[in-house]
This record gives C-alpha cells, structure tokens and sequence, in this order.
C-alpha cells in the first residue's frame, strides 16, 4: 500500500460533502468534505504502488477545473485512471453548489 | 491423520473433571456429556472428541460435525428444561475442536444451522440464569469454537503449548491467503488478531484467565484440582455478575487492543437516535 | 377508430413495464440495496463514510481500508414502519467481517433490542453478503463474529430478525451461523448458504470431494433455490428490489416463529438419524426427503 498526499489552491468554500465508489478490485472510494484551510488536500491510499506520476497527472487535471477547499480521501484497489477519474467526476458533481 | 496425531486433551479434561461421574448416553463416541460435581455442585461437562468410527467420515477427528453439533444443542437444552424450575447448573464447555467438519454432505444437510442449533442452545442456557464457562484445553478453531464454547459467559485456557484460537486451520489459513505458515506466524507476531499463540489472544481481552503451569497432555492431580478451582471461580464471578458476551469489553487489555469495537459501539449509540 | 380497438393486453403490458422497472438487488452496492429497501426519505445512515470508522489492522499489512469497513447501518422505515438494515458490501473484501465491520452489525442489534426493551418496535434486516471473517483480523473477527450470533438470539426474542442471502458473494463461514439463527431467511436463486465454501471444501477435502469449479454441483448443495426447497429457507424471489421489499413485509408480518429453526433441535436429529452418510445423497434427492413446508 501507498499513501501519496496532494495539495492544490482553492477559489471558494465548499458546502456539500459527498461519497462515491467501494474499495472493490479494480475500483476506489472518494470522499470529498468541506476543509478549513483555504486550500484541497488530498490523501490517496493505493493498493499499487509506484504509480505517483500517473495519480498526480489524474489530480492535476480535475483540480484544474475543481477550485474548492476540501478535503479529498481516496482509497483505491487497483483502479484504471479513466475509473479514478470518473469517480472524481461524479464526486465532484454531488458537491456542486 | 495418524491415531498418534489425534488429540487426546478434550477426553483427558473430560475425564479429569468428571471424577468418575457416570457419562450420559449420548449415542455418539465422539460426543462425552456428564454431570459431575464441582465445588460441591452439580455442573454439566461436554466435550467433542475424536472418533475413528463417525459415521460421518469427515467428522472422525475432533471436528464439530452435524450430529455432533445437533447432540450439544440436545444435551444443552434437556439441562435448561430440568433446571427450569431449581437450580441452574453451570455447563463447562471442555474445548478442543479442531475446527468445523468439511464436507459435500456437511454442506448439503446444512451444517451451518446445525452449528448455530449448538451456539444457540449455549446462550439460551446462559440468558437462562446458567452459569456457563469454556475450557480451552486445545485447539479452539473458527466454526467448532463459536458452536462450542464462545457463547460462554467467560473463556478460560491452558496456558500451555498447543492451546490456540483461532479462525481457521494454520495450514488452510496458508494456503486460503497464500503465505507461508512461516509467514503467518511472523505476522501473528506484530498483529495480534492473527496470532495462533494463546498468550497473544489473551491481550485481545477475550479471556477470563489464562491457566498457566499446568500440562495440558497429562495433567497431575494437583494441577487438576487448581484447574477445578479456577474453573469453580469463574462459576462463583458469573454468579456475582453475569454479563454477556460484551463483558469482554469492559477489561484493560480490550481498552487497547480492542478500541475500535469500544468505539464502534459508543459512536454507534450516540448516533441511534440523533 | 373506436377506443376498442387500441386496447393491449394489460397483463402482458404489466408484465412488461414490471421487467423494465426491475432493479436488480445483485448489481447495487450494500448503499444503494440499504436505500432501496427504505421507503423514500426516510434513509439515514449511522457510522457512514465520514465517520471513518475503518479497520485498524488492514492498513498495518499494507491493505487498503474502506471508510465504512465494509458494512452500511441504516435506520428509516419501511412501509412505515421503523426499520434498521445491516448491509454487508461483498465487494470489499469480500465482506469478510472484522472488527470494526463486525462490530457495527452487533452494536445496531444490540440497539435495536434496546429499542424494544424500552417499548419501541424496529424490525431488524441483514443483508448477508459476505465469506465470514476477514484472515486478516481472525480472532478479533471471530470474537465479534460470535457478539453477532448472541445480539440475534437475544434480539429474536422481541422481533423477527430477518436474513437475506442475495449474492453473488454468498453467506459463508460465521455468518452462515447467523443466518441460520435468523427468525426468517429469504434467498435469491443466485445465492449460496453453507458454512465452508466451496473452494475451502475443495482445499481441505480434495477436489474428488467437491469440484469447486462445478457450479452445478455447488448450487445444487447450497445455492438459494435448494436451500428453499430443502427448508432451509423461508423465501425464495426473483432479483428485484420491490419483490425483495415485499418479502420482508410478509415475514415480518408472520410475527415470530412458534419456534425457530435452530431450535427445532427434535426434528433435526430425526431427519438426520434417516439419513445413511454411506449411501449417495444429492440435492435433488433431499428435496424429496426434506420439502420446504415440512415439520416432522
């Protein structure tokens, strides 16, 4: 197991906190929640390691048009990073304001 | 598995707390019961052993097989309807299973309600006002030990090689995860759940006592009659305050090596009706 | 054109708009089969992702832990009535039970008897997906396993406790033994009960014992439609979220059981005692030994 951390900068607050996904073969969990720092961190905890690159290039891409502070939680079991991103995406949409 | 490989414990322990107590027709070789006197009562022992001649073939070494299990729920429940109206006798659950029995007609008759039947008839007795304790004197493996025994108000063991817990069969366990046995044990050493070591399952807070000094193969009296007298005060402790199966929550060793199920319960019950 | 003319068949059109608006209970996650059985808005759930209750001792071997250990408790109601389902996600781990997974399905019964004991009705539901306990916390699983077992001997004494096997993981070791305590079980035909899977039966007994690779075979031991058949069971649906509602309804309709199976200690040592283990015996010729509906 891997645990990579993460952080971005954040325009606004969040007000919605949201779960998606199971940590099952092939597939992950987020859970994204409002944070007190004006920043999103991130904390990945991955079943494959060596694969930061390939996690920062996913992140770097949906935190670009995510600009909330939060507190994003990732536990993953060998997902695709087309599942990973999915999976942000559909976080992402249950905490739109 | 050889004649010479079969435990001997739970016949060993049967007999040594029985004392001579005449032996309850059970109908099975592999099933003892007796009502013995402990401690100047009278208690009721049980204990599954092996049987070369089961006629059921995958239950002829110490396992809990279906007519095993079913026997214990009898045995159990005709106690709870003699006391019903006197004294509750105690029941001493002598433990040294080697696990469930595995096989296609153990699976077809259902095997896992005949199990449950066992668990069953032991918290019934205990939710009755009986005094119920398990003696570990072996192997207490997954299935065998929750029909026979983990329903106990209190869990004793012989602190003694040999004498283990466990949630299945170290080589089955290998090779269920595979790791090496080897391996397993290395990791038993660092996580305490996954121990086969009795000693670390005591940290886990699950036991009353571990009974330490005593030869589990071929006990002398003396260290009978200390047996008997540990197992006697377990009886006088659940008498002054029984508890249930959560009582083994509430000791320092479970306060850390158990937090998470402390916790589960307390955030759970603020939650409930929130 | 006269109204007459374009009338259809209701039957099959109920048929039809019936198959269309059937959701399967196996493809939901425990979530979404917990808020299915709920009625609408009443779904709330204790101890849930954000609470991050997880295992303590996955991630010391380098497992990754789920922020619900695998097991969703959800109070509501269902058909208006209070209600509380433990759903065990097969997906994670197989919904092996450790500690903290375990432990949560034996608070919420524990609660759930206090409820009663305090004078306020809820009806307990398990969603039993799940191998048994988890290797990697075997003793502590174990133990908490057998808190499970007490919590629903003590529970069924004020309220059917009501089981439901669905699959495709199954009702496997410890929990099998909850099952079988269960005041009432109802079973998908996709589901398997039985103490020791199939693979483990394969590895300790030998593959001439039992094929796990046969489903067939595995099935017609243990699967739901021959659990049913053989009384082990007290109802057998089709996958859909709405028969498996109305199931629940019914048993718990039935009140508690005059006695409940595991109980029946008589009359399944009688059966057994019939029984020559010498002499082949498959699933098709128990069902004629033991039918469903059967009490000796």
């Amino acid at each position: 197991m891997e645990t990579l951390n993460f952080e971005y900068e954040a325009k606004g607050p969040l007000t919605r906190r949201a779960h998606v996904g199971v940590v099952g073969s092939g597939d992950l969990e987020v859970l994204i929640e409002p944070a007190d720092k004006p920043i999103a961190q991130v904390r990945v905890r991955t079943s494959v390691n060596g694969y930061a690159q390939v996690w920062k290039a996913v992140l770097d891409r949906f935190f670009s048009h995510f600009e909330h502070a939060a507190r994003v939680e990732i536990n993953d079991f060998g997902a695709t990073p087309g599942m990973v991103a999915l999976r942000l995406e559909q976080a992402g949409e249950l905490v739109k304001p | 598995m050889s004649t010479s490989e079969l435990s001997k414990r739970g016949r060993t322990w049967f007999d040594a707390l029985a004392d001579g107590a005449q032996r309850i027709e059970t109908g099975l070789a592999s099933v003892l019961v007796a009502d013995a006197t402990l401690a100047d009562e009278r208690v009721r022992l049980l204990a599954i052993v092996p049987d070369l001649h089961n006629r059921f073939p995958r239950a002829r070494h110490g396992e809990v097989g279906l007519d095993e299990a079913w026997a214990l729920a009898y045995h159990v429940r005709e106690a709870i309807a003699a006391d019903r109206s006197g004294v509750q006798r105690p029941l001493i659950a002598i433990v040294d299973v080697n696990s469930q029995a595995y096989g296609r007609i153990e699976a077809l008759l259902g095997i896992f309600l005949s199990l449950a039947a066992a668990a069953d008839a032991y918290a019934t007795a205990r939710m009755s006002g009986h005094p119920v304790v398990a003696l570990v004197v072996g192997k207490a493996i997954s299935g065998g030990f929750l029909a026979h025994g983990e329903q106990a108000h209190r869990l004793l063991a012989l602190d003694a090689p040999g004498v283990m817990v466990h949630a299945m069969p170290k080589e089955s366990a290998a090779r269920v995860t595979r790791r090496s046995v080897e391996e397993l044990d290395a990791l038993g050493k660092t996580i305490i759940p996954m121990a086969y070591d009795i000693r670390q399952y005591a940290r886990l807070g699950l036991l009353h006592e571990l009974i330490t000094g005593i030869d589990a193969d071929a006990p002398s009296a003396p260290q009978i009659t200390r047996v008997k007298e540990r197992v006697a005060a377990a009886i006088a402790d659940i008498r002054v305050d029984p508890g249930d199966l959560t009582s083994r929550l509430n000791n320092p060793e479970a306060k850390v090596h158990r937090a998470a199920s402390i916790e589960v319960r307390r955030r759970l019950a603020e939650q409930w009706n929130a | 054109m006269t109204p007459t003319e374009h009338r259809t068949d209701p039957t099959a059109a109920e048929r039809r708009d019936r198959f269309l608006s059937r959701r399967s209970v196996i493809e939901m996650r425990a979530r979404e089969r917990a808020q299915a059985l709920l009625d609408p808005g009443s779904f709330r759930e204790l101890l849930g992702p954000f609470d991050r209750l997880e295992s303590p001792w996955l991630p010391l071997q380098g497992i990754v832990p789920e922020s619900d250990d695998g097991v969703v408790i959800a109070r509501g109601e269902l058909a208006g009535k209070p209600a509380v389902i433990m759903a065990i996600e097969g997906a994670f781990q197989g919904g092996s039970m450790g500690e903290v997974s375990a432990s949560k399905i034996a608070a919420a019964l524990r609660l759930a008897r206090g409820d009663w004991e305090s004078g306020k009705a809820i009806l307990p539901v398990l969603l039993l997906e799940t191998g048994g306990v988890r290797l990697q916390e075997a003793n502590l699983g174990e133990a908490v396993v057998a808190e499970i077992h007490a919590e629903i001997i003590a529970l069924r004494r004020h309220v059917p406790v009501i089981g439901v096997i669905h699959g495709m993981v199954g009702c496997f070791g410890g929990m099998s033994i909850a099952a079988g305590l269960c005041s009432y079980l109802v079973v998908l035909p996709q589901a398997r009960l039985g103490l020791n899977g199939p693979e483990v039966i394969e590895q300790e007994a030998g593959i001439d014992e039992l094929d796990a690779s046969d489903r067939r075979l595995i099935w017609s031991l243990m699967g739901g439609e021959q659990r049913y058949e053989t009384g082990f069971a007290d109802a057998l649906i089709e996958d859909d979220a709405e028969q498996l509602r109305q199931a629940i309804r019914d048993l718990a309709a039935r009140g508690l059981p005059a006695r409940h199976r595991s109980e029946a200690v008589d009359d399944y040592q009688r059966r057994l005692a019939k029984i020559d283990p010498t002499r082949p015996l498959d699933g098709p010729a128990l069902r004629r030994l033991w039918p469903q509906g059967d009490r000796q």
